[in-house]
């Protein structure tokens, strides 16, 4: 995330130098360049959310034209009404608390020990990172596959110790199970924001910090973790988002199953989008969904990324 | 990654109709012909046949008819079930339909035939409707009229395995439910697993209580409820009970509740690799259990659901479906000149003898060569009635709800008088 920061940074002094002479060719220049993301953008971001938003108000199965059964508030009364809705909030919440408390210091684990020299580094790097590049289609197959209760791997390997579990097949372990293959997935492109945080932490405060007679848990607490602040945050931040937003991975695994223990908003909306063609309660889903991750992202860059966003946290990418 | 929010909106939106991006139905082609040659036309077919025999039956008959009107292309597009589902409701919902698209009929053409998405094949087909089955045309007539025909129709019951059976000391397939409970009891004492379920697709599951509740209160309660929109009568309480009294048994294999259909470990399998007695599953089942394992060859047998004692419903009733081919509204008259074509005689008899498909037309029944399929085609030809799946027969929204609660009724987490409730809760909504 260094790329960011420094993103951000660079232009203001850049703007700065240049004088500012002849308004007119600039903004034809800008208006070229701008104007295909824009339309794209209005087309295919503003458009659907403002559509999204009409259909939330009415009953309408999404058949022949526009909507006309306005209902109001009705959809999302109705919503947070039922027992699928609460117990899909309830999930996101469970899911958010495991990944910031275990799939993140996991994350952060492996990045500080990967950052020594380990013998086999890159191998490690790259067998750690795999899993993120792998669909999440296919994660979810192979995994469905390792955790079948009867003939999965998974269960023969334990099974040797006697330690075999229901995995994805029973209402209590599904969702450990599926936050497991979360984290399979998800760890190693956590653990490489993480070193390359780590990488641009300079060495000479490691070193003072050693001189100064700092022990190795010291250094990282006082020192490193400190420094690692902004990348921290940033993946705290994606991290959120995206578990708002969760849907492909459970819907390979479990389509929400068993008894809608692992159902997420998105499969829920979709349940309702597609298989029950209530494409009007689907679209008041998809608004909470959409209004959940626009608050969470304006709340958490105003107060916890807005030092970041500045660039007055570190002298990241500064020296060198 | 920050994207992917957006993407799914977008997929809301796609939901709300935007448009199923690409792949659009419709005729392309100018319809008009012109002064003595006919103008060319494409039309548009969708179907889902992905496996053999019928992917190459739907090829073979496309070829044929092309090269029958040699203006005509059928531009093909075929997709698996569950996308099949998907890519359709996203393209009718945008306002379009293929020029032919495979159907279910009931609920879900309801719908799209109430959007003007449906050309009304009455006048068309009147001339050769009399030779279709009663049960197979059932699913595409509303109000009187035709809105597509069956190029396939079926029925539900359980395929067993003889072999296991036999080992667990059971001479004959139980004629009533209590005996099937007592069945289950034996097979689990010897050591089977008596029955495999799909327990992560909600719509096996669904065959039980749909056949419960037409063996005890008779397919016009079926019927009955859907109209008077309650599911509470005591007919389809009872129903849910003796389904919670077959779970309390715990017939179903280790870790059903996450099972698949037909993926490696999932319920075809189970049965088809012979670790599972029996499934309650359409006349398809021995087709997938093929290719989802070895296969059970001799030991395989089909019997009825079986009659609840003191039950409305006689065990001659069969529950079940087909597939059809409807057209769409805008759809170039040849269009229904493929749907007639496929469902002539000659040529729909070549697929039920290929074993694809099931005899919709009169007298097809001894073009059937599978011994177990015979069976299957002779107790639909004598039922005594007939009732189209409930996810499809019913509105969308009340099918998946039977699904969705039935699944929670196996699973523990819903009682009988639960579900009914949930169901007529959503029937009143829609």
């Amino acid at each position: 995330m260094t790329t960011l920061t420094r993103g951000r940074q660079a232009p203001a002094p850049a703007a700065r130098a240049r004088p500012p002479r002849r308004r007119r060719r600039p903004w034809m220049t800008i208006t070229l360049f701008v104007l295909p993301a824009l339309v794209l953008f209005l087309l295919l971001v503003v458009a659907p959310i403002a559509v999204a938003l009409y259909a939330s108000a009415f009953k309408w199965n999404g058949f022949g034209g526009l909507p006309t059964n306005f209902v109001g508030w009705d959809n999302f009364t109705r919503l947070f009404g039922t027992e699928v809705f609460r117990q899909d909030v309830w999930h996101l919440g469970v899911i958010i608390l495991l990944s910031l408390g275990v799939q993140l210091p996991f994350s952060l684990a492996i990045a500080m020990l990967l950052h020594r020299r380990v013998r086999g580094r890159a191998v490690y790097r790259l067998v750690f990172f795999a899993p993120y590049v792998l669909s999440e289609v296919i994660t979810g197959v192979l995994f469905s596959l390792l955790l079948s209760p009867d003939a999965g791997l998974a269960n023969q390997l334990l099974g040797a110790f006697g330690l075999e579990s229901a995995w994805l097949a029973d209402t209590g372990t599904v969702l450990p199970s599926v936050f497991l293959v979360m984290t399979w997935k998800y760890f190693g492109f956590h653990m490489m924001i993480y070193l390359a945080g780590r990488q641009n932490i300079p060495e000479e405060l490691i070193e003072a910090a050693q001189i100064d007679g700092a022990t190795p848990w010291r250094v990282f607490r006082h020192v490193t973790l400190p420094l690692l602040g902004p990348t921290i945050r940033i993946s705290v931040f994606l991290s959120v988002i995206y578990t708002i937003q969760l849907f492909d991975l459970v819907w390979i695994l479990t389509e929400g199953g068993p008894s809608h223990a692992s159902e997420t908003m998105a499969v829920t909306m979709m349940e309702f989008g597609f298989g029950r063609n209530q494409v009007g309660y689907a679209s008041a889903i998809s608004v909470v969904m959409f209004g959940l991750s626009l608050v969470f992202a304006l709340v958490y860059q105003r107060f916890v990324m807005r030092r970041d966003l500045e660039g007055a946290a570190t002298s990241m990418g500064d020296h060198r | 990654m920050g994207g992917r929010g957006f993407l799914l909106i977008a997929t809301a939106v796609l939901v709300a109709g935007c448009g199923g991006g690409g792949g659009g139905g419709g005729a392309t082609e100018p319809k008009q012909s012109q002064a003595g040659s006919p103008a060319k036309v494409t039309v548009e077919l969708w179907h889902l046949s992905t496996t053999e025999p019928m992917k190459t039956i739907m090829a073979e008959r496309a070829k044929e008819f092309m090269a029958k009107h040699p203006n005509v292309t059928i531009k093909a597009t075929v997709l698996e079930n569950e996308a099949y589902k998907s890519k359709i409701t996203t393209l009718t919902q945008s306002g379009k339909a293929p020029d032919v698209f495979a159907t279910w009929g009931g609920g879900v053409l309801k719908q799209q035939i109430d959007a003007d998405l449906v050309k009304d094949l009455s006048a068309d087909v009147a001339p050769i409707l009399g030779g279709f089955t009663k049960a197979s045309l059932a699913a595409y007539q509303f109000d009187g009229k035709t809105y597509g025909l069956p190029t396939d129709i079926g029925m539900v019951g359980f395929w067993y395995n003889k072999k296991l059976f036999a080992k667990a000391g059971i001479q004959q397939p139980p004629a009533t439910w209590a005996e099937l409970l007592d069945d289950v009891k034996k097979l689990k004492a010897a050591g089977t697993t008596p029955i495999a379920l799909a327990g992560k697709e909600k719509w096996p599951g669904h065959y039980y209580w749909a056949y419960l509740a037409m063996r005890i209160g008779g397919v016009p309660a079926l019927q009955q409820a859907a109209t008077d929109k309650n599911f509470t009568t005591p007919d389809f309480v009872a129903a849910g009970q003796q389904l919670k009294a077959l779970a309390d048994l715990q017939p179903f294999q280790k870790g059903f509740l996450g099972a698949g259909y037909s993926t490696p470990d999932g319920q075809s399998a189970s049965v088809s690799n012979g670790k599972a007695a029996m499934e309650l599953m359409g006349q398809w089942a021995p087709a997938v259990q093929k290719s989802s394992g070895k296969g059970l060859g001799d030991d395989l047998g089909f019997f009825p659901f079986p009659a609840v004692d003191g039950g409305k419903g006689a065990v001659t009733d069969a529950f079940g479906g087909g597939g059809g081919l409807a057209v769409g509204a805008d759809a170039p008259p040849e269009a229904v000149e493929f749907v007639k074509f496929f469902d002539e005689m000659a040529n729909h008899s070549r697929a039920v003898e290929k074993g694809g498909v099931l005899p919709v037309l009169q007298g097809e029944e001894s073009a059937v060569k599978d011994p177990n399929l015979k069976v299957v085609a002779e107790s639909l030809a004598k039922a005594t009635g007939f009732q189209l799946y409930l996810d499809q027969a019913y509105p969308p929204a009340v099918g998946a709800e039977v699904n969705d609660s039935v699944a929670q009724l196996i699973a523990g987490t819903k009682t009988p008088q639960q579900v009914a409730e949930a169901v007529t809760e959503v029937a009143k909504s829609e």
